[in-house]
């Protein structure tokens, strides 16, 4: 037994200081989304080293902290997540097991995209009988892209606070990608002109920022409230009130099970449109102006 | 609304200046005056207005790029209560039905583990209200305590610990009452079990679930394949260990989990530990051949080895529509050292060996969002105790009942509905073959559970 301890801490001891030498290398990212692991991507180049828990036909609230996703918190140096309690079920999980003293919530290497925005729909009564509210607003962040512009410069400036020595590579890299992103803005809000005002419904709360910057109009929600399958009788309720007003187009996401969304679509005679919502979401939505490129086309495409 | 109100001020002008029509011409002239001057201001206003709310139509309709947030605003709240711990709270119920007479059940061939095993009881039961307070306690440490308050009016402190948070190179470090992190189910609190009962090896070994009043270090290897190393030290309270009357430590664990993703659809886990436990006159209640009860007691080392596999299947790691979990621990524990008889009475002793195993083996399928199936099959096996004083015929085999050659073996299958992630119905049938005579029970439950409070985040 005692040798066999002796082994053990022998063992531990070469592994912490064989693994633990910090080379110079890419900075380790972890990203919750793949929209992060995106803009960690276009930040970062070469100097980063960006691995993503999870895909775009993954629902981000549900999520098993799988023993992979631990592995990999322990050896990040910076965890990139939405926030705003979008993780709560798992990140928490891998940052506690993760026994890495970086990624700590307050320490650099913890860095939330809401953190940086001015969230929509924060409830102002918090009862779970409402659903699954966040109390910190909605966290679906990601499809304004003027969002991920705020979120770009931040995250730059954390990289740059992480990884002092690559600092000028992050804001040069910044400012290349706001140029970028600004024109592909513009591009996308000519564009999408012709979807101002125009009705649409939603399976679950989380078009609430595309809403919001195309001036889409959400009239209803599949799920009577967030996290909250639909009953028999409220289905019945949407069908009679879209019918009188039927929407231009029912979104549906990537993850998202087709059956209800095509159900609805049946009966009130409207268009189920497919988004990629996240990177990876459809074969085109490569990185995150092709996520947007997809969307603004896909929301068109009924248009001509 | 704005543009109201210079109309409303010249009607009440107006009305003031009824009476001045009585007055004299140079008076109303300097009225008339004063009126323009009036007019003059309050279209300069109106027009002032007007622009502005221009102003803010147009910066509407074109919203800039959100601004970063100012800082946090100054909080009113003082911070006695802007400090408070995450609180959470479970409560859970059953309600059963048994063939048999739930106050006889034993799990053949094993001593008692002590702990509150069994079917329970029959009808409505309040299970254990679980309560849950954690917090960082600084940049160093945190805290977490669950108490769970009993149907029979007890607060049992189920954990109580706190943990490191900015040790290096991958370890952290836990002290106070925790659930030893042997095995899967082992870390589980009761709430998250996928049965309403752990697995027979799991009641016979270590009476449901082992927590050490100790310390524990866990580490972390920097590779991409999960791998955690952890060893434990405790007072050995817990079953099969008691405490004892000595300085140093009682009880030691080290155990190993390794893990990864097989694609994006599985991923799995796996482990082995080794317990070491020491017993001082752990005694237990026996019928011995005299039909009435003596008491019994072990002195000895108790060895436990435990590996454990689990694996999850969900289509490309969506776990909302359909999941697959496949789950086995196999343990085995042999006991060295004295058995007593009759303690306080004969006080007879000899030497004992226990070489006992039991495993179970379940299966969880969620077959559509909210729905899950599980079946399960517990199996124990006490293999031939060796007990001196029956081997030399001091005693009769028949003063031992509980420690001989059994094998318990149970069947269990599941239905549990979960409209949210904060509620649980479940219906559970059971063959339960752990009795040494008298037949099978039948067992029927029904199970609530509801969390109230901050939003739980479960292990793996």
């Amino acid at each position: 037994m005692k040798n066999a301890l002796r082994g053990v801490t022998l063992l531990l001891a070469l592994l912490a200081t064989g693994y633990g030498a910090p080379a110079r290398a890419a900075i380790k990212v972890l990203a919750t989304t793949s929209d992060w692991g995106a803009l960690a991507t276009e930040i970062g180049g070469d100097k980063v080293n960006v691995y993503v828990a999870t895909s775009a036909l993954q629902d981000v609230h549900r999520v098993d902290a799988k023993p992979s996703l631990v592995a990999r918190a322990r050896t990040a140096d910076l965890v990139v997540a939405t926030g705003a309690e979008l993780e709560i079920g798992w990140l928490p999980v891998l940052v506690r097991e993760s026994g890495n003293p970086r990624i700590q919530p307050g320490a650099p290497g913890y860095f939330e995209a809401a953190a940086q925005l001015k969230l929509l729909d924060v409830p102002t009564r918090f009862d779970r009988a409402m659903g699954d509210i966040h109390p910190q607003g909605n966290p679906h962040v990601q499809l304004d892209p003027r969002n991920i512009a705020i979120v770009a410069q931040a995250l730059a400036a954390r990289l740059a606070k992480i990884d002092p020595s690559s600092a000028a590579t992050y804001a040069q890299r910044a400012a290349d990608f706001d140029a970028r992103w600004r024109a592909a803005i513009a591009r996308w809000e000519s564009r999408a002109a012709p979807l101002k005002g125009a009705p649409i419904v939603v399976m679950h709360k989380d078009h609430v920022y595309l809403c919001h910057w195309l001036g889409l109009v959400e009239v209803a929600a599949i799920e009577p409230k967030p996290g909250v399958p639909p009953s028999a009788g409220y289905l019945g309720e949407l069908v009679a009130k879209l019918t009188a007003s039927p929407p231009r187009m029912i979104l549906r996401n990537a993850y998202n099970d087709p059956k209800a969304a095509d159900w609805l679509a049946a009966r009130i005679h409207a268009p189920v449109v497919l988004l990629p919502f996240s990177v990876g979401g459809t074969p085109r939505a490569k990185d995150l102006f092709g996520l947007f490129d997809d969307t603004i086309d896909r929301l068109l495409a009924l248009e001509s | 609304m704005i543009r109201h109100r210079p109309i409303a001020a010249l009607c009440a002008l107006g009305l003031f200046a009824t009476p001045a029509l009585t007055a004299t011409a140079d008076d109303a002239a300097a009225l008339r005056a004063e009126l323009a001057i009036l007019k003059a201001d309050y279209a300069a206003r109106v027009d002032a207005l007007e622009a502005r709310i221009v102003q803010l139509e147009a910066a509407a309709a074109n919203p800039q790029p959100l601004p970063e947030p100012p800082a946090a605003p100054p909080d009113t709240r003082s911070s006695a209560t802007a400090f408070n711990p995450a609180i959470s709270l479970i409560i859970g119920g059953s309600y059963a039905d048994t063939s048999r007479d739930p106050g006889d059940w034993r799990v053949a061939g094993f001593i008692p583990s002590g702990g509150e095993v069994g079917p329970g009881e029959r009808s409505f039961n309040l299970g254990e209200s679980e309560l849950t307070l954690s917090a960082n306690v600084d940049p160093y440490f945190s805290a977490t305590m669950t108490a769970a308050i009993t149907g029979e009016n007890e607060i049992e402190v189920e954990e109580a610990f706190f943990r490191t948070l900015a040790l290096p190179a991958g370890f952290t470090a836990k002290g106070g009452r925790f659930f030893s992190g042997f095995g899967y189910l082992n870390e589980v609190h009761a709430h998250a079990w996928d049965f309403v009962d752990p697995p027979l090896v799991y009641q016979a070994f270590f009476g449901n679930q082992m927590a050490q009043d100790g310390l524990q270090v866990k580490w972390i290897a920097p590779t991409d394949l999960f791998i955690e190393l952890g060893a434990e030290v405790g007072n050995g309270d817990a079953f099969p260990g008691t405490r004892r009357h000595r300085n140093g430590l009682s009880a030691t664990a080290i155990f190993a989990h390794i893990g990864g993703d097989l694609g994006v659809s599985t991923s799995w886990r796996a482990g082995a530990a080794w317990l070491d436990q020491r017993a001082e006159d752990r005694t237990y209640e026996d019928t011995g051949d005299v039909g009435a009860p003596v008491v019994d007691a072990f002195t000895g080392k108790s060895r436990t080895w435990v590996v454990d596999a689990v694996l999850k299947w969900a289509p490309n790691g969506d776990v909302t529509r359909r999941q697959l979990k496949i789950q086995g621990e196999y343990m085995r524990r042999a006991e060295d050292g004295e058995l007593a008889y009759d303690v306080g009475g004969l006080g007879l002793a000899d030497g004992y060996r226990h070489e006992g195993s039991g495993w179970y083996l379940q299966t969880v399928y969620q077959f559509h969002p909210r729905w899950r199936i599980g079946a399960r099959y517990d199996a124990l096996d006490s293999g031939a105790p060796r007990i001196a004083l029956v081997d030399d015929g001091t005693l009769s085999a028949g003063a031992f009942t509980l420690p001989r050659a059994a094998d318990p073996d149970r069947v269990s299958l599941m239905l549990d509905w979960n409209p949210s992630e904060f509620t649980r119905l479940r219906a559970q049938y059971a063959w339960d073959d752990a009795r040494a005579a008298g037949g099978r029970d039948r067992q029927f439950r029904l199970q609530y559970l509801f969390g109230i409070g901050a939003h739980g985040a479960h292990k793996y």
